[in-house]
């Protein structure tokens, strides 16, 4: 144990190994605030949500930092709420008519034009409904007529399907025409402030209504929407617990159990010992990657039973043979003699004389294991056999490859979860290499 | 002078309680799920040097390089064992034709052992494909459904009654399965297929078809092979050669500014090649607009061989680059490494202190006894092409035998999945064979079938 202790303490005069600690550090805190903040059930109900939870977000709208990055702004996406926004001016201007009237104020600083508008419209009433008619102000004082509603109880009004609005801009669609300046060709959005002015007529006492206007944005959030409007931060920060989890429970399987039955293939030698030896000739020619692709299309893709099928087929990798060479140099040794003299059981001398020999050489196999662990399981989700309950990062990598997401320009849609894994992995691979070199001399110098 | 640092430290492990069997940095080469070279990457054995007195069994150990996990071995390697540095010349007449009868029993017994192992890994296989028998039940389905819409569709049979139709189908439905074989319990069917697949009789595919419309499981492979061929055979032997090349010229110049680049760019052989690809893909086709986004030629296919071939290279060329960025830098690593530890043998040294060149030293002393080695990992990487890399093909949508891999798993259908992978089987067997007596051709210090298989 002093050994490692003083092995790890000569990992300071690695810089890579220092970056790569505090990335792992940083990664693990990172987890641990995330499985805290969003709890599990949570990030289920978050990432299996359709539009009725993130009815408010656009879709593949980029992250808000591409604004900051960007000469030319995007449109952020911008709530206003009757409820909560503005002010009404109530009047009843006869015995069963009763006038609301109040405005949306919208500031548009932005170059392009928003993608989507919606007016979403929730009415109470018992017989006849309100009746809303709505007028678009533009900053250089042109009134346009947007259109009249009778609303349902729960209705919406999408700007882009009303074709007479449509014609009224001179056949642009709405979304533009609102927003263009005067007799531009091609539109250009005209900065300012904008406002929609909603007037309404109730004609029931206990009758009203709510509105809501969603100006969606292209960008949205630190890390921008996916197809289906969720927000990719979830995913992002729920696939670091996962993917730590996975590489680090992987990792210190395999390479635990491989060398348990390493040691006590050696020891007990015989029968045991070939059997071990051909079992894992026969898993070699089975080859890995295609088991997993067999096991996630005809049994179940939960990633623990994965990590149980990578951990399992991993069990008996050539490792065992590594290992093995390393144990039969052990056995021989004259402390091992030793302890069989004072009367050792066989497993005393397995786990605490054969194998805390060989835990120095484990370590930095271990660390160098993680990343391939990691990127196996983004590896299976590219193939569409991710966890198909829990956000990865392979799995928003799969719902962009298959949205076309490069094809089409949405960069960031890969390059955040493909960045994410890129520094997990070469974080554990730094200090693995670091941890080789500190912990096998022959190394050290080479 | 650096060798004469390098010495101290590699003579020492044994006294340092670290086993001195390999560099874990070979040992350990990362990246397990390269997904391309998964299992069967490159393989680089590495030879305890009798020096650092270990016992003599145990003395190979085999380790993969280049992206791969730990994860082949060789069957062979733990069977020879290394004499010392006797010469065998010394060997009489009559010693001589007692190997030989030595050599016959070792290679039957190596054969009988490699076809067993291979037996029973494709037995497993075929159990795994077929779900343990559950995918007769997936199969018997899809025979009922076919029938049923067969049955309402034709005209004829809808004359028939009620009862006379089910019967009808059910005596359909028999007979389908009995053509298919379904009658008989699958624990039966998977010894025939077993026997099928170890004698290569392929069969035909439950769904697949190739492109010339044959459902005969060797045509559909066939009609991929060439694909992933030309893509994986260019990119893994530019990387094995470029690899190696590289290496000898950086050990060479250990320490030089090339090395310490390239040593801090091994940690990057941590993503697989796909993971690459999708970067390249963004670069060069999605924003640049220079290369295509995948495929292996434009549509429609140009019918001017030259056109075609431009074509194919400018497919070819995202997938090959990918390729070798996720392996190349960890690749050079781990035989720069390599060619280091054994370029600090005495007989190195003493090449050197005799003057002779450098170009000899390295062809002669540092080579030659590395060359088990770099065959081996050579050897593998040619059977490794057989797989494909269903991945980086996947990503690259490039039609080849990893899509028709994944395809089949996808389809339920196993006599491709079988077929590909005891094809896979006979190579790896067949390879591990060949390159025992390879070894004892180029290395006088093996010596095939000294003391049997046992240990």
């Amino acid at each position: 144990m002093n050994v490692i202790k003083r092995n790890l303490r000569e990992l300071r005069r690695y810089p890579s190994a220092v970056i790569g600690l505090i990335v792992i550090l940083f990664l693990l805190g990172m987890s641990a605030y995330t499985v805290i903040k969003i709890p599990y059930n949570e990030a289920v109900r978050l990432w299996r949500g359709g539009e009725d939870i993130w009815v408010e977000n656009p879709k593949n709208a980029w992250p808000v930092w591409y604004n900051w990055l960007s000469s030319t702004k995007l449109p952020e996406t911008l709530v206003v709420d009757s409820r909560t926004d503005v002010e009404k001016i109530i009047e009843q201007t006869s015995a069963d008519i009763r006038e609301e009237n109040f405005t949306f104020t919208i500031d548009f600083p932005y170059d392009e034009f928003p993608p989507e508008m919606i007016l979403y419209i929730n009415a109470e009433y018992e017989e006849k409904a309100p009746f809303i008619s709505m007028t678009w102000l533009t900053p250089d004082g042109r009134e346009i007529r947007v259109g009249d509603i009778t609303p349902r109880s729960s209705d919406s009004y999408r700007f882009a399907q009303d074709t007479r609005l449509q014609r009224r801009l001179g056949g642009l669609p709405a979304e533009q025409g609102l927003f263009a300046a005067p007799d531009s060709d091609p539109p250009v959005p005209l900065k300012g402030t904008y406002q929609l002015q909603i007037e309404g007529l109730v004609f029931e006492d206990n009758s009203s209504f709510e509105t809501k206007l969603v100006m969606y944005g292209d960008v949205h959030g630190l890390a921008g929407t996916d197809h289906r409007r969720r927000d990719l931060t979830v995913a992002l920060l729920w696939g670091t617990p996962i993917a730590m989890a996975f590489g680090l429970l992987a990792a210190v399987g395999t390479t635990v159990t491989t060398m348990a039955i390493a040691a006590i293939g050696v020891w007990f030698g015989g029968a045991l010992d070939s059997a071990i030896q051909r079992i894992t000739e026969v898993n070699l020619i089975l080859p890995l990657l295609p088991i997993l692709i067999m096991i996630g299309t005809f049994y179940s893709r939960s990633i623990w039973v994965m990590l149980g099928v990578v951990i399992l087929l991993s069990i008996f990798g050539a490792a065992i043979k590594n290992y093995r060479a390393i144990f039969l140099q052990v056995r021989v040794l004259p402390y091992i003699e030793a302890a069989q003299a004072y009367g050792a059981s066989n497993l005393r001398v397995v786990f605490t004389y054969l194998v805390p020999r060989v835990l120095p050489l484990i370590i930095p196999n271990l660390v160098i294991l993680v990343p391939g662990f990691v990127f196996l399981e983004a590896s299976l989700a590219v193939l569409g056999l991710g966890d198909p309950v829990l956000p990865t990062w392979g799995k928003i990598i799969q719902d962009a490859n298959s949205q076309g997401a490069l094809f089409n320009g949405y960069y960031y849609w890969i390059l955040e979860p493909s960045v994410l894994l890129m520094i997990a992995g070469l974080a554990f691979a730094m200090v693995g290499y670091a941890l080789d070199r500190i912990f096998n001399p022959r190394l050290r110098e080479l | 002078m650096r060798r004469q640092r390098i010495a101290p430290t590699v003579n020492r492990p044994e006294g340092r309680g670290t086993p001195s069997l390999a560099p874990p940095g070979i040992l350990a080469a990362a990246s397990a799920a390269s997904g391309d070279l998964l299992r069967h990457g490159p393989i680089k054995t590495q030879r305890l040097r009798p020096r650092a007195g270990g016992p003599r069994e145990g003395a190979l150990s085999v380790q993969q390089q280049g992206g791969g996990i730990l994860a082949q071995e060789s069957f062979t390697l733990q069977d020879t064992n290394i004499i010392g540095t006797e010469a065998i010349e010394s060997a009489s007449r009559k010693a001589a034709s007692a190997a030989m009868v030595r050599l016959f029993r070792y290679m039957g017994v190596k054969l009988v052992a490699l076809f067993l192992t291979i037996v029973v890994g494709v037995y497993l296989t075929i159990l795994i494909a077929n779900m343990g028998g559950y995918v007769d039940q997936i199969r018997r389905a899809q025979i009922r459904e076919g029938i049923d819409l067969f049955v309402s569709r034709n005209p004829d049979l809808r004359q028939l009654s009620e009862e006379e139709r089910i019967r009808f189908i059910e005596e359909q439905v028999a007979l389908a399965e009995k053509r298919v074989g379904l009658d008989q319990p699958f624990l039966f069917r998977s010894f025939r297929y077993l026997a099928d697949a170890l004698t290569l009789n392929l069969g035909f595919a439950e769904q697949l078809v190739s492109d010339s419309g044959s459902r005969q499981v060797r045509l559909v492979i066939l009609e991929r092979l060439p694909s992933t061929l030309v893509l994986f055979g260019t990119a893994n032997l530019l990387l094995f050669f470029l690899a190696i090349f590289s290496a000898l010229a950086l050990s060479r110049r250990y320490g030089s500014f090339m090395d310490k680049v390239v040593m801090a760019l091994a940690p990057t052989s941590a993503a697989p090649g796909w993971f690459y690809g999708l970067f390249l893909i963004l670069i060069f086709a999605g924003v640049l607009r220079l290369l295509p986004f995948g495929g292996m030629v434009e549509a429609p296919p140009p019918a001017d061989p030259l056109a075609y071939g431009v074509s194919l290279l400018e497919h070819m060329a995202l997938p090959v680059t990918a390729t070798l960025l996720s392996a190349i830098f960890i690749s050079i690593y781990n035989w720069r490494t390599f060619f280091l530890i054994f370029s600090s043998e005495d007989y190195v040294e003493m090449a050197k202190a005799k003057g002779l060149p450098d170009k000899m030293i390295e062809r002669r002393y540092v080579l030659r006894p590395t060359l088990p080695n770099i065959i081996t990992s050579f050897a593998l990487l040619l059977i490794s092409l057989w797989t494909g890399a269903i991945i980086l093909e996947t990503v690259f949508n490039w039609p080849g035998l990893g899509r028709l891999y994944f395809r089949a798993i996808g389809l339920y259908d196993t006599p491709v999945i079988v077929a590909i992978t005891v094809v896979y089987a006979y190579l790896l067997g067949f390879t591990v064979f060949l390159l025992d007596f390879i070894y004892a051709l180029v290395d006088p210090r093996v010596r095939v079938g000294e003391g049997g298989t046992g240990r």
